[in-house]
């Protein structure tokens, strides 16, 4: 019984606490977007400050109608949402939170997490073939464009900490930040390079503004989620955000020093979620200042700027490395 | 000379395989109720077929059946983001019929409304097309809340001014029914003086972000030869090298008296276009000031008021006149049988005009672009489909 109780207890914990988070994300984001545009944003639901929004938002959804089209491929449009919401989560699987406190802390813990975070593509290409709809259609084969384009450079960026360190363990790579200005954001220019490089691609592979030509709601209306309503719309918004703020986590490990911070090592969960805020706050930032960018010139900037930037910011830590020159050094 | 047919682009690679995908009437982009059926190469349009009239109000039978007191105030609701200009046009037109004067008060006051809701127009033209090119829910929203926090002050003055926000009804035949309330050309002040110091805020937001030059340079592009082939006026017309503006080139309404440029840019594109707009906003700020400075003293109406809907009876004959509006060249042709009500009236409505390019500069560019192209024609259906 016990033994039962903590195989389900922490991925249930984990599950629910990651659930909660990403609900009041969007409220935070909605209510940065409002300030941003001299607006107050949600306020009326649950004052102050619009804090019942999201249950509302979930439970108005919830109480929707589950339309399907009459042309839909019903056994595809049933299950994309769900073949996107799954791996999102998974990646929370091998994140650790503070030191030991991950469901499994892999020896290829990085591997893993870009492993089932490249698998958002089927689930998405999945919900634009599903939907029997030209917007949905196209919207997919913009995504499978653009995300397996971004796919390399954001393996090759999140590598550089993984050369430097030497491990694929992320609490080997966390452990390797110690003190003061250790993370590895602050390692001399390539450590900036690499961080900037890693959330412009983390951007592009999330499909966020400037790179949100999946979505383009003003183009191709909701683009792949076009046809969705009601509870499946709801997985369809959680797995994006869950799947955002999982990037966040991961390059908060990579670059941000993880669960490392001032203060006694109980307040690590609080350090890592904060940081991991922090750069979520950032990727909101540029969605709501920047305008879309062309699918075309998405692509070129991937495959003539980005490939071979982030191929040089490797080989720049291998050289650094070989010299001898790493942190452990 | 003559611009070429709409002329379908082959592109050689594999498959071939064309998608034919209906874009409106009702689409986040659609201005209103444009419909475009497009027929695509992957992302490319090969071809667009653009239909129109979704919001046809038969305003012309309107015209017939209202009298010369009425349909001013109907005149707005063609174009709806600048009313102040179609009901300028219209009373001018029965002004020309019935050879009556106009005092100089009203017309410095027609001058000042027109040029305000040039700004307030030209604000919810920028919103709008920033939100076509950066999504409601991303960088063009916040770009069209701050446009339309400005549009809302000018909105404010109006209401000051006529006791509407949207439809004013301040022309009518023979001067402007109101006269500015105590007090008001000072806000007119504040408020020009506000928007004037928020323009470069956002040329600073738009021109100094890459992905917006690469969105809008050489994209679109209305050569010389299209502009007039075509017939297109106003802002594209200018933005493709042409210095014409009605204002200058055939003035009305005193126009002459007023210190203006009339911005000109040679590229044809998008960025151009929003270039030239750019700089409407700064002239029209000119002319508001010199209006508001030299206004002179004096009856702000040649007739009496409204008292009875068909006191304006117009002697036989026809006048056709024209204005500049914020989006080009706004034409009544009106004919008079002697009554209360015209016999006939036409209107050509500006973004009609404008609208008939898209079908020349669509094709070869990405989805992503025609909303983009649309955005920098800045059509108003109301016009359009009259």
């Amino acid at each position: 019984m016990t033994q039962l109780l903590w195989l389900v207890g922490p991925p249930f914990l984990l599950l629910n606490g990651v659930l909660i988070i990403v609900t009041y994300l969007t409220l935070l984001e909605r209510k940065f977007a409002a300030r941003l545009q001299s607006r107050v944003g949600p306020y009326e639901v649950g004052r102050p400050h619009g804090w019942l929004q999201p249950i509302a938002d979930a439970v108005k959804l919830l109480l929707k109608e589950d339309i399907v089209p009459a042309a839909a491929d019903r056994p595809v449009y049933n299950l994309a949402p769900i073949v996107f919401l799954v791996p999102a989560f998974l990646m929370y699987a091998a994140i650790p939170f503070a030191q030991g406190w991950a469901l499994a802390d892999l020896d290829i813990g990085l591997v893993f997490v870009l492993a089932v975070s490249s698998l958002e593509v089927v689930g998405l290409f999945m919900c634009g073939w599903g939907s029997n709809n030209k917007y949905a259609l196209l919207s997919a084969m913009r995504a499978v464009n653009q995300i397996i384009s971004y796919e390399v450079p954001f393996i090759l960026v999140a590598l550089v900490p993984v050369v430097l360190t030497g491990s694929l363990r992320l609490s080997t790579i966390v452990d390797a930040q110690h003190g003061l200005l250790g993370w590895f954001v602050f390692y001399p220019v390539l450590g900036q390079f690499a961080f900037v490089a890693f959330v412009i691609v983390a951007l592009a592979s999330e499909n966020r503004i400037p790179f949100d030509i999946v979505e383009a709601e003003s183009e191709l209306v909701a683009g792949f989620r076009v046809e969705y309503s009601g509870m499946k719309f709801a997985l369809i918004q959680l797995a994006e955000f869950v799947h955002l703020f999982g990037v966040a986590c991961l390059g908060t490990l990579l670059f941000l020093g993880g669960w490392l911070g001032p203060g006694p090592a109980a307040l690590g969960p609080v350090w890592f979620v904060l940081k991991s805020l922090v750069l979520f706050l950032v990727i909101i930032w540029v969605r709501w200042s920047f305008i879309r960018i062309r699918v075309d010139q998405i692509l070129a900037l991937s495959w003539k700027l980005f490939l071979p930037a982030s191929i040089a910011l490797l080989l720049a830590a291998g050289a650094i490395v070989a010299a001898g020159g790493g942190p452990g050094a | 000379m003559s611009a070429p047919a709409r002329t379908v682009v082959e592109y050689g690679y594999g498959g071939n395989e064309r998608l034919v995908m209906n874009m409106g009437p009702q689409h986040p982009s659609a201005h209103g109720v444009f419909r475009m059926i497009l027929t695509l190469e992957g992302e490319t349009i090969v071809d667009v077929d653009p239909v129109i009239g979704y919001l046809h109000r038969c305003h012309e039978k309107l015209g017939e059946t209202l009298t010369y007191v009425q349909y001013p105030s109907i005149a707005s609701k063609t174009d709806y983001v600048s009313a102040m200009t179609a009901e300028l046009c219209y009373v001018r037109a029965a002004e020309q019929l019935g050879q009556i004067e106009v005092p100089t008060r009203a017309q410095w006051l027609r001058v000042l409304v027109a040029e305000l809701q040039r700004v307030a127009s030209h604000c919810l033209w920028l919103g709008t097309w920033c939100m076509d090119m950066g999504g409601a829910l991303g960088g063009g929203a916040t770009m069209f809340l701050y446009c339309f926090r400005e549009r809302e002050m000018i909105l404010d003055l109006f209401e000051a001014l006529t006791g509407a926000r949207l439809l004013y009804g301040f022309h009518q035949v023979g001067g402007t029914r109101y006269d500015i309330p105590a007090g008001w050309a000072d806000k007119v002040r504040e408020t020009v003086a506000h928007i004037e110091g928020r323009l470069p805020e956002y040329e600073a937001l738009l021109e100094g972000n890459t992905i917006f030059l690469v969105r809008t340079q050489g994209v679109g592009v209305i050569s010389r030869e299209l502009a007039q082939e075509v017939g297109v006026s106003g802002p594209l017309l200018r933005g493709s090298g042409f210095a014409h503006d009605l204002r200058r080139v055939d003035p009305y309404s005193s126009y002459e008296a007023f210190a203006f440029d009339v911005p000109v840019e040679t590229s044809g594109d998008c960025f151009a276009r929003y270039r030239v707009r750019m700089q409407e906003f700064r002239q029209a700020i000119r002319i508001v000031r010199q209006a508001l400075d030299g206004l002179p003293t004096g009856p702000i109406s040649s007739r009496p008021g409204v008292k009875s809907i068909g006191q304006v009876k117009l002697p036989k004959g026809e006048a056709y006149t024209r204005v500049e509006s914020p989006r080009g060249e706004v034409g009544i042709y009106l004919v008079s049988d002697g009554s209360t009500k015209p016999y006939r009236m036409k209107w050509r409505g500006a973004s009609f005009s404008n609208l008939a390019v898209a079908g020349h500069i669509l094709p070869g560019h990405k989805i992503a672009d025609a909303v983009a192209i649309l955005g920098s024609i800045d059509p108003v259906f109301g016009e359009v489909d009259r």
